[in-house]
């Protein structure tokens, strides 16, 4: 139960946006998709991204899971420069990318059968995660017979396995109905709470966006930048109370303004 | 899980029994019209052909003589020669076309231009360059079912899911392991569609082939009876081939469902 992050002077942050720039295409017809952006999340934060659409949220997350290259600038991670994947960065993806060929165990062992761990090993820990999120009474379905939230849940679970430092979300719970996202809200951060990392999490929904994070990260687009970084000084756990707080509702008209209303304030 | 799991495959097996039933149903008695159909008309003297009682004893006569099961095992030596040495080819180039860029367009245009010439049209070329033994059959079953299995096969690694291709990557994934843990499972559904096609052109292929040049097999068997206006043996061979053809094709089928019951399926 932290209110600020874990962060030493001496240790840095845990993940840092430096100048990172995306052009797309050639030329004059090239599009400026994320301009010069500088963001520092510490150890252990929950960080949340919210702007309008287009305006390099994805792009920024790819970038940091090593999936995209940079145009300009580069990210840091514990000090080294970001080349490629890495197994300390877990991604999870809107369209929960599960295989379909592997049963939900099959596909939280996915990564530590890369790293060549033993059998039993390997089962032990993935049923760790599988009962973290609550499946595991599936962990022999395939994913087909699993509902949307469910899906995402073993998502959540297979990137857990792999033991990342860091978990990238792109809108995880774009798809899921109001009801199994607020109860995902809940389960994600009971998990983070017991099994602390750090979380930059995409999000549309601004409520979603206020209640999870640390800080709310608000970006511009055309071209796609940071604009605005509002602190949420509310402590964890996060309770359906606070979510109806008055200390909530402001911080969520913060974000509101500074989303919906990039033009008329600031800058 | 196995609640869930048992009841989906009670529902399941209560709509195969009902759904499969009728249907079987129907064939049966498509089945009996047919043959009634044809009794009818031969009987009446309406066609000068033979009724399906002639056929039936012509077969038992065939059968007996051990001439049919002699035709049957050289027409099906051949065609799964071919085809297994086609689909054995196939399925390593579709993988290299799809994988790797330069190789799909070093092949690609051969592919094009060999899928538009009709396999019958190589046979005389084959026959002048290969003899008239078993060689130009072989060759020609093979390049069949090559061709329709190496389109499939690269069909289905080009249309592999990004976001799958990511989420391996993330979590480790070098290219080996990303070749035969996800582009080969997710490619396997097209493969076995193009193994399916490849054998019926390899079905259809071998008894033209026969019917050009051979010593034995059912194609030859007819082209034999033609020269004697044998229409009742005309008749044993085309119902052996439609019936084999058919077994084949189910065989495939059932092989196909076995291997992608991972897959969501319309139906
Ligand atoms: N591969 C690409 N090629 C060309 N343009 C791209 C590519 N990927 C993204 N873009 C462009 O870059 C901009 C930012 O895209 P990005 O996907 O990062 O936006 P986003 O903030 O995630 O939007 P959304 O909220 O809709 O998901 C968009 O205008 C998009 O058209
Ligand atoms: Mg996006």
């Amino acid at each position: 139960m932290i209110e600020k992050p874990v962060q030493d002077a001496d240790s840095g942050p845990k993940i840092s946006f430096q100048n990172v720039t995306r052009r797309f295409g050639e030329g004059e017809a090239s599009f400026l998709a994320l301009d010069r952006l500088n963001l520092d999340v510490g150890d252990g934060e929950f960080v949340t991204v919210v702007g309008p659409s287009g305006c390099g949220k994805s792009t920024a997350m790819n970038i940091a899971a090593g999936l995209t290259d940079v145009s300009d600038g580069r990210v840091l991670v514990d000090g080294k420069p970001v080349d490629g994947p890495g197994p300390e960065r877990g991604v999870i993806f809107q369209q929960y990318a599960l295989f379909p060929w592997l049963t939900v165990r099959q596909n939280v062992e996915f990564g530590l059968r890369i790293k060549r761990m033993p059998a039993a090993e390997r089962r032990r820990i993935a049923d760790h995660f599988i009962s973290l999120v609550g499946l595991k009474d599936f962990a022999d379905a395939l994913p087909k017979t699993l509902s949307g939230g469910m899906k995402q849940r073993c998502a959540i679970a297979r990137a857990y396995a792999v033991n990342p430092t860091i978990l990238l979300m792109d809108e995880p719970f774009g798809a899921l109905d109001a009801l199994t996202r607020v109860n995902m809200q809940d389960q994600l951060l009971d998990t983070w709470n017991r099994e602390r990392r750090t979380v930059i999490f995409i999000t549309h929904d601004v409520d979603e966006a206020v209640y999870l994070a640390n800080r709310v990260i608000v970006m511009a687009a055309r071209p796609g930048r940071l604009h605005k970084i509002i602190p949420v000084n509310l402590p964890y756990p996060r309770t359906e109370e606070m979510r109806l707080s008055p200390e909530f509702a402001e911080i969520r008209n913060q974000v509101w303004h500074a989303v919906y209303h990039q033009n008329t304030r600031t800058n | 899980m196995s609640t869930l799991t048992t009841k989906d495959e009670d529902i399941a097996a209560k709509r195969l029994s009902s759904a499969n039933l009728a249907p079987i149903a129907l064939n049966l008695i498509a089945f009996t019209l047919a043959i009634g159909f044809w009794w009818g008309i031969t009987a009446a003297k309406l066609v000068v052909l033979p009724g399906p009682a002639e056929v039936f004893q012509r077969a038992i006569e065939l059968i007996a003589s051990g001439q049919l099961p002699l035709d049957i095992a050289s027409s099906l030596r051949r065609v799964l020669t071919g085809f297994l040495l086609g689909v054995a080819a196939a399925i390593p180039v579709g993988f290299l076309m799809g994988w790797y860029g330069p190789v799909r367009a070093l092949i690609e245009p051969y592919i094009q231009f060999f899928r538009m010439v009709p396999p019958l049209a190589i046979i005389p070329l084959a026959i002048v360059t290969m003899g008239i033994d078993e060689a130009p059959k072989v060759f020609v079953i093979f390049l069949a079912s090559f061709l329709s299995c190496v389109v499939a096969t690269y069909q289905g690694v080009i249309s592999v899911d990004r976001t799958l291709i990511s989420a391996a990557r993330v979590l480790g994934a070098n290219d080996g392991v990303l070749f035969h843990r996800v582009i080969i499972p997710a490619s396997i559904p097209f493969i076995l569609v193009g193994v399916r096609i490849g054998l019926g052109s390899a079905w259809a292929t071998v008894v033209a082939a026969e019917l050009i040049a051979a010593q034995s097999g059912l194609g030859f068997r007819m082209q034999q009876a033609q020269l004697y206006y044998d229409l009742p043996t005309i008749f044993v061979s085309l119902v052996t081939i439609g019936i084999l053809g058919l077994l084949m094709d189910r065989i495939v089928q059932a092989t196909e469902r076995r291997l992608t019951r991972w897959q969501e399926r319309a139906r």
